[in-house]
């Protein structure tokens, strides 16, 4: 202790006073104990997912043996077993489904939300207001409510057991949260280069396309990126509406597994959920400050 | 911008229009109608007035204990993880070299937290002998029924969304490092200690955010689904069947439509009910500074 409180003394130029080395102690313990403090939250809230890698390695017999992470002796037979699943398909099949559900359902988001905060950014029309709140009250309102109508209503359209009922509502601008994250983004946005662009004669869409798309890029990226991850991981909307084994995503075909091979086949589950959760969480670590500063600006579920 | 139309506007948000009409205003107001019904999907709907909302109340053992169980819920998750979220916000919001990676630590479970994948997790390391029973067990401590006890199962279901504290804790942090630090200074060479800082000039600035945290977090744990259901199915003895997983077996297991909408509708009046109180309450403890605000 004593060699740690010497450094920042020895680098003052004159010596210091009583008083300072007793703030400059305090400061230091304060700075250690926030330090000790973190590391040990920090630890505990992401030793899970550590474990989860480790003991997808392990056999069904050391899985339950041990708290360590390292497996004494690694295999790959719970990702190669995992993999095949119980039914016709293979995993690939299911990483397949969850994207055509997600590309479609994303550029849906990213386009809609765009033209929708446009539109109440930067225009004035009868029912603006009311239409906002509405915007504000669709936040709040929980979705338990409109599922049940929801479900008929693509029952009746003949949309159930598609991917329709996941992309549609979301590519008519039907995530409040994120219209609501890009009409802010928007609003902070200064109006000059528009309007100097509509002297020179360009019209509301070319001025959209050419000037406010490139500067919303940083939300319409966040907007992207979360929507990308909700989606990964949204297991609600596919268990109600997708009904064919062959059009699982990967949530319900996860599920499907504990149910089938939970007996005596932990690694391969551990091993899918490993498999399951790679795409978000690589998704999340190349671009996190996207997600942070989405989070921040808009403020967010989850 | 340009005077050309007053419709140009409207015809830019027209797709967010008719997703509002076909996928929230009318379902809301369809579910109002169809809890007043009798509707198995096989005959049309059967108006039975207010038979749903009866039984729900007087005759419906298992809503009671949903409800409880969801109210119980609630008021120990929202609590436990808005606290703990702040906690840590404020403990990070130093001048630490290594914000940044502490933050991106807290910030994994919760982009995770609601996935198939995490609920896998849960139920592997609270199983009987499962890492945390290993853990407690090289510590001297008894192994915990963690999931087969009514009593504990729901506590455990508790823990993986307080978890997920990073989002609320990111939001807290980010309104932590927006308040002018002068006002820090002035308070400090006035000789206040670093509590009375915290109660008296940090917490009542950052209310807006805690206000806001608050509601959504609300709102999100009276429907939480995913956890639950997967981790435990609702058990043991209902335990932790909160009220999402007794509408979705109504709706898509027994297919009773109108009663499920009930149960939604009432779930929904809570909710609301929580919120206006909320809102109301929020003109004595949040504190607008009056700017900033568009």
């Amino acid at each position: 202790m004593a060699a740690i409180t010497d450094i920042p003394v020895a680098k003052s130029p004159e010596p210091p006073t009583a008083i300072e080395l007793k703030h400059r102690r305090k400061a230091l313990r304060s700075q250690i104990l926030r330090y000790g403090l973190l590391s040990l939250v920090g630890l505990i809230m992401i030793y899970p997912l550590i474990w989860l890698i480790g003991a997808s390695f392990k056999t069904n017999a050391e899985m339950f043996s041990s708290p360590g992470f390292w497996p004494s002796e690694p295999t790959i037979s719970g990702y190669i077993e995992g993999w095949k699943t119980s039914t016709p398909y293979t995993f690939g099949r299911f990483f397949l489904n969850s994207l055509w559900i997600i590309i479609p359902k994303t550029i849906g988001t990213a386009i809609s939300c765009t033209l929708v905060a446009y539109g109440f950014a930067r225009f004035e029309f009868p029912g603006k207001k009311f239409l906002f709140m509405t915007v504000i009250a669709t936040l709040l309102l929980p979705n338990v409510v409109t599922r049940i109508p929801q479900y008929l209503l693509f029952r009746d359209i003949g949309w159930l057991d598609s991917f329709l009922p996941l992309w549609v509502p979301s590519a008519l601008a039907g995530d409040a949260f994120f219209v609501f994250m890009v009409i802010q983004f928007l609003r902070a946005i200064p109006r000059d280069m528009e309007e100097a662009a509509r002297v020179d004669g360009a019209t509301t869409l070319q001025t959209l396309i050419y000037i406010v798309v490139p500067m919303l890029m940083p939300a319409l990226i966040s907007v992207c990126l979360f929507q990308f991850m909700w989606t990964m991981n949204d297991f609600l909307g596919p268990l109600i509406y997708i009904s064919s084994v062959e059009k699982y995503p990967v949530s319900l075909a996860l599920k499907l597994s504990i149910d089938t091979t939970e007996a005596f086949a932990w690694n391969q589950i551990l091993a899918m959920s490993v498999l399951a959760l790679a795409p978000s969480l690589a998704v999340f670590f190349m671009a996190q400050k996207y997600f942070i500063e989405g989070i921040s600006t808009g403020g967010v579920k989850g | 911008m340009g005077g050309e139309s007053k419709w140009m506007g409207l015809w830019y948000v027209s797709p967010y229009v008719i997703g509002l009409l076909l996928f929230t205003a009318f379902p809301f107001l369809a579910s109002f109608y169809l809890s007043f019904t009798d509707y198995d999907l096989l005959s049309s709907p059967e108006w039975v007035g207010l038979d749903n909302y009866e039984k729900l109340f007087t005759r419906d053992r298992t809503f009671d204990k949903s409800l409880s169980v969801t109210l119980i819920y609630v008021f120990s998750t929202v609590p436990l993880k808005l606290a703990f979220a702040l906690f840590i916000a404020v403990v990070l919001n130093y001048r630490l070299k290594a914000i940044n990676l502490f933050r991106t630590a807290y910030y994994v479970p919760s982009i995770l937290g609601g996935s198939v994948a995490i609920a896998v997790l849960w139920r592997y390391i609270f199983a009987d002998t499962g890492l945390v029973n290993m853990m407690l067990a090289s510590i001297g401590i008894d192994p915990v029924n963690w999931f087969g006890d009514p009593n504990n199962a729901l506590f455990t279901i508790t823990l993986l969304r307080c978890w997920q504290f990073g989002s609320a804790m990111v939001i807290f942090l980010a309104a932590l490092q927006s308040v002018d630090k002068s006002l820090y200074e002035a308070a400090a060479i006035d000789g206040a200690g670093p509590w009375k800082i915290f109660r008296h000039i940090t917490l009542p600035l950052i209310t807006p955010v805690i206000f806001f945290n608050l509601i959504m977090q609300t709102v999100q744990a009276f429907q939480e689904f995913n956890g639950p259901y997967i981790i435990t199915d609702g058990g043991p003895m209902k335990s932790t069947y909160l009220l999402p997983l007794y509408i979705y077996d109504k709706a898509f297991k027994s297919f009773d439509m109108g009663y499920a909408s009930a149960i939604a509708w009432v779930l929904f009046a809570i909710i609301m009910v929580l919120t206006l109180i909320a809102f109301w309450s929020s003109k004595k403890w949040v504190y607008y500074a009056g700017d900033k605000r568009s």
